[in-house]
């Protein structure tokens, strides 16, 4: 601690002034981290020449401002920086050069806000919009599992009342260590993924369920580098009459701070964030995992629409990362003011609380409006009457100044302009292929036990010991739950019914295969672009909007952004081969931890629409002496699939996507869908086409015959293994009824499909293999078993 | 009384939140129906222009102390005249869920003798313990004294979801025998969990979805216009509600939880 640079301020309580101007750079160094900035030399340069212009040294409120407002979590400096990658190309931002800039050329006329607000917005059904938004709450939940996962899902909801959207469903995809890892090989600090997947389950139940939304899609994903850095993506989907979505905030206008009270808990958690995890992280960053009360969240929310209905305000926005600090900053920024704080008149939890950590505390449940002054006293009865505190802590301001007073002593005056304008990031990207082999393996004797291993495997199993935890159906829109069939079967997507009014219904669904990552990024992203719409088409979903969610290691490795960079090019080059914009997205960098970095994962949530819920198609078989196509092509590509895994292997010919293919493919199962000739329908996914036959086999209670011959394939393509388990993308199973076989055959006309079996009455999996003789026969009863058996209630 | 006339009261607190799909479901048969908040009903003091009283599912106040708990208090401390007036003029009273656990905190049910001061029942944590969102089969055990269930005949099986932690209906371990007996007596049991065929599920998950005694589901007073149970109708309302529509030939128009909306509704319009 260099005591001499922080000098006590003569004040009746606790503010510091920190002699910045005449420090080295090694001692500006010091000073970010002792203060907890996580600011960079760089930025601290920047910092000293503000301040050296302005003639004197900054108080602690203005370095810890700065530093939130500055942080990776809050400004997202890798996505909006300079990236220089080792072919000589300069990438002006990532945001702009690859995952905006689809959506911009595709310019769909429903896409009403997108990379603005906190939550993408797109429009539904008339007058009424949805509003989405994921976000990743890795690092807390490392530290605290229970805690961090209940605050995540407390955070993406009023990302989502955030712009005047009611919450009806929320969706989590969660990323664990082997929950077998052995104890011995657990570095200090890091907690065993047992421990870790119970406590994130649980507080994800706790929030949602007690607030009231509906969890409806998800999923789970093991992976050894998760041990280190779980990955925890909390959504939510909010609905909203869009002329009720205001933001004229003016000066003169009160910003009203309401919900939970103010305290301790949270201190840091946006740079802490922006850092490596440590063994330390524990001791040091326990305070800033926030405490989740869902009840006092459910009350703000039923205020804020109230008051959205009434239109009483001018703006809203929520306080996530950053507290205080950054939801003023970012309002005054967006309505070109300046703000004046008088932090004195935050409720606390508790008495002496130095105004730093009030202005950056990341206490959950507030929610910041502002209030033209004549609808203030409505505004505060309002909270009133749904037993929510709400004050008045200052105004918009016309001059472009943020002023921050406590006890009507400024602690606080910085320019707007410099607040938003740090130093850009600069990075370089450097990415080599990595130099994986295909593993030679014989033809499988038992395929029977490989299928069951493979339904077996944790990222395979039947994750209803999970789900279950989770009410789905609360608020009673709930059309297509995340189980279906008799047998509690694996939903593609889920299906809400958000209007009573109407039979649209909203699709929502998830792609992400890590695994892939491992050989390239490039394929694994678009291979997850392409699963998350599918798995919306496979339910009847079209008119798909996208949200991207990187999980990255620290930028600051030319590797690490060589491979986000690869990642971003096949989320331009989908999104809109796709025709399928993106509307929000989060990252989260930094995921490193004593045993490495993270795997890089990006997560797509798809969000579709369906004219008529009555025409949704399930995955479960329904009817014996229905026959089964399969459509889309299968490609020797074995690369991260289940099947290599299970032989130890990684292999490199991961799967790709064709996009004329899976986009002709996708738009003949839609066609098929409307013209209702399909009475069930499955994605091919982890462990390919045994594993998706399987599974609408058991979950619709229904025998099935398979005959490989008659699938479509390419040459490479030799073996019933290979065909059976191959992941190739932009592929299904549908079930369709022999009166219309004609008709379906005429829908599909012109993609790869083909007759490949029949649903039989005896409950029985047979499989025929390309010699013509049953290469497979197993019951029903044991497949699901071994589906069944991973994860138990 | 006239449909058009009737007016129910969707009553909620901080933590309430299955208000909503409650209320839809009475709109839907016609019915005027309200969501009011506890402080509202509080301040204004007119328990009385309802003519049912609907406590939904929820957390209310976070279920803290015990489930249903503190809104049972606060309502028998604010509202307790009122109550007993209403109860007494034998105008229907509604707990599902949440709902259920702050009719037996409140003394309301099983209310052998008059509304108890201190419960006669719990509704404990879940055996097997935990947090359960799932469909289950429940037999209609009443002869006729539940009004909420008249239109189901007695002894057929119906289908509706649970969502719970704390569901597991208890007596007391030394008064259970008696008060069975007097359940059963007063005809004031309602439902019970039960197999898919109809068979009792004998106590074991997971049919009986949370250990509940004698698979206890749902209890009505012995006058049989308070009734209260953990599934949730609302939510079994429309067939495009149900976990399995997808199977049928043809889209079923409504689940089973209507008929007990239905069932209410005719007795408010012809019997007060």
């Amino acid at each position: 601690m260099i005591q001499s640079r922080y000098v006590k301020k003569k004040v009746p309580f606790e503010l510091y002034e920190i002699t910045l101007l005449d420090a080295d750079d090694e001692q500006l160094l010091q000073i970010s981290e002792e203060m907890g900035l996580a600011l960079n030399l760089e930025e601290m340069k920047a910092t000293r020449r503000y301040f050296a212009e302005k003639g004197r040294n900054p108080t602690d409120v203005e370095l810890q401002t700065l530093g939130q407002t500055w942080s990776e979590h809050c400004f997202h400096k890798t996505f909006k920086g300079t990236i220089l990658t080792h072919e000589g190309k300069k990438i002006n931002s990532l945001i702009k050069t690859y995952i905006a800039k689809a959506t911009l050329e595709l310019n769909k006329p429903w896409c009403i806000s997108v990379f603005e607000d906190n939550a993408g917005i797109i429009s539904f059904e008339g007058d009424i919009a949805i509003a989405v938004k994921v976000e990743t709450h890795n690092h807390p939940s490392a530290v605290e599992p229970f805690g961090g996962a209940a605050t995540g899902t407390g955070g993406v909801i009023r990302d989502v009342l955030g712009v005047w959207a009611d919450p009806i469903a929320c969706t989590d995809v969660l990323g664990f260590g082997p929950l077998d890892y052995d104890f011995s090989k657990l570095p200090p600090g890091v907690k065993h993924p047992r421990y870790v997947y119970r406590g994130v389950v649980a507080g994800i139940g706790h929030y949602g369920n007690n607030m009231g939304i509906p969890t409806v899609n998800g999923a789970i994903f093991f992976d050894e580098s998760y041990t280190g850095n779980v990955v925890v993506y909390c959504g939510c989907i909010g609905t909203l009459p869009i002329k009720k979505y205001i933001k004229n905030a003016k000066p003169g206008h009160c910003l009203v701070l309401a919900g939970g009270r103010t305290g301790r808990d949270g201190i840091h958690g946006v740079t802490f964030a922006s850092l490596e995890l440590t063994e330390k992280s524990e001791e040091v960053s326990r305070p800033a995992v926030q405490i989740a009360n869902p009840i006092e969240e459910e009350k703000l929310k039923r205020a804020i629409i109230t008051i959205r209905d009434f239109e009483l305000a001018s703006s809203i926005t929520d306080l996530g990362g950053g507290g205080l600090s950054s939801a003023v900053g970012e309002t005054a920024h967006r309505f070109q003011c300046g703000a004046l704080v008088e932090l004195e008149k935050v409720p606390l939890k508790y008495p002496h609380i130095p105004p730093w950590e009030i202005y950056i505390s990341e206490s959950q449940e507030r929610m910041l409006i502002t209030v033209p002054s004549e609808n203030l006293e409505k505004v505060l009865q309002i909270f009133e009457s749904e037993d929510v505190e709400a004050t008045p802590i200052g105004r918009l301001t016309p001059e472009p100044l943020l002023k921050i007073k406590y006890h009507d002593i400024p602690v606080a005056e910085l320019d707007m302009g410099f607040l938003f304008s740090p130093p850009k990031f600069r990075g370089t990207a450097e990415w080599k292929p990595p130099e994986h082999v295909e593993p030679k393996l014989g033809e499988p004797r038992n395929l029977k036990s490989v299928l069951l291993r493979i339904l077996a495997s944790p990222n395979v199993a039947s994750k209803e010991a999970v789900i279950r935890t989770y009410d789905h159906e609360v608020k009673g829109n709930t059309v297509l739950k995340p189980l279906c069939g008799k047998n509690d079967g694996p939903s593609d997507a889920a299906v809400l019914k958000p209007l009573d009014s109407s039979w649209k219904g909203l699709v929502i669904s998830s792609g992400m295969n890590p695994q892939y990552g491992k050989i390239d990024p490039y394929w694994m992203a678009a291979s997850a672009i392409d699963e998350a719409i599918r798995n919306n088409v496979a339910v009847g979903g079209r008119r798909i909007a996208l949200l991207d969610n990187f999980v990255w290691g620290s930028p600051e490795k030319p590797d690490r952004l060589g491979s986000l960079v690869r990642a971003c090019e096949a989320c331009y080059e989908f999104s809109k081969g796709f025709e399928a914009p993106f509307i929000s997205g989060k990252d989260s960098l930094y995921n490193e931890s004593p045993l490495g970095p993270v795997t890089p994962t990006l997560l797509i949530t798809a969000v579709g629409i369906v004219p008529d819920i009555r025409k949704v198609v399930t995955m479960d078989l329904k009817t014996s002496g229905d026959l089964l196509y399969l459509v889309g092509r299968t490609y020797l590509e074995l690369g991260g699939s289940e099947y290599f895994r299970l032989h130890g292997a990684l292999g490199r010919s991961v799967p790709r996507v064709r996009l004329e293919d899976a986009k002709n493919a996708m738009k003949a199962i839609t066609n098929a869908i409307d013209a209702g000739y399909v009475k069930a329908c499955h994605d091919l996914s982890e462990g390919g086409l045994a594993v998706a036959a399987a599974e609408m086999a058991f979950s619709g209670d229904r025998g099935i015959d398979l005959w490989l011959s008659n699938v479509p394939r390419t040459d490479y393509v030799q073996t019933d293994a290979q065909i059976l388990f191959s992941e190739s993308n932009s592929r299904f199973l549908v079930e369709v009824p022999k009166t219309v076989q004609a008709d379906f055959e005429e829908a599909t006309k012109g993609v790869v499909v083909s007759l490949i079996g029949e649903v039989k009455k005896e409950r029985s999996f047979s499989v025929y293999g390309l010699n013509g003789k049953k290469v497979m026969e197993a019951g029903l009863n044991e497949l699901m078993k071994a589906w069944k058996s991973t994860f138990r209630m | 009384m006239k449909k058009t006339d009737v007016q129910v009261c969707v009553v909620r607190a901080g933590g309430t939140n299955c208000d909503g799909e409650t209320k839809r479901a009475f709109q839907d048969l016609g019915v005027n129906a309200e969501i009011v908040h506890i402080n509202r009903l509080i301040k204004r003091r007119n328990l009385s222009e309802y003519d049912v009283l609907v406590f939904p599912g929820g957390f209310s106040f976070g279920d803290y102390v015990r489930a249903g708990a503190i809104l049972a208090k606060a309502f028998s401390a604010k509202l307790g005249k009122e109550l007993e007036r209403f109860t007494d003029k034998g105008k229907p009273i509604l707990g599902v869920c949440n709902g259920f656990q702050i009719l037996v905190e409140a003394g309301l049910l099983p209310g052998f003798s008059g509304i108890s001061e201190v419960p006669e029942a719990a509704l404990a944590t879940n055996f097997p313990i935990g947090f359960r969102c799932r469909w289950i089969h429940l037999r209609h055990e009443n002869s006729g004294r539940c009004i909420f269930t008249n239109k189901i005949p007695e002894g057929e099986t119906l289908r509706m979801p649970i969502a719970h932690g704390e569901g597991r209906f208890m007596f007391p371990k030394e008064k259970e025998k008696k008060f069975l007996d007097k359940l059963l007596e007063n005809d004031q049991l309602v439902f019970r969990y039960c197999m898919e065929t109809g068979k009792p599920a004998g106590e074991s998950y997971p049919a009986n979805p949370n250990g509940s005694f004698y698979d206890i589901a749902g209890i009505c007073n012995p006058e049989g216009t308070v009734f209260g149970l953990m599934p949730h109708p609302e939510r079994a309302y429309y067939g495009w509600q149900l976990p399995d529509w997808t199977r049928f030939e043809r889209l079923p128009k409504f689940g089973d939880g209507r008929l007990i909306f239905e069932s209410v509704i005719e007795y408010i319009t012809t019997k007060l």
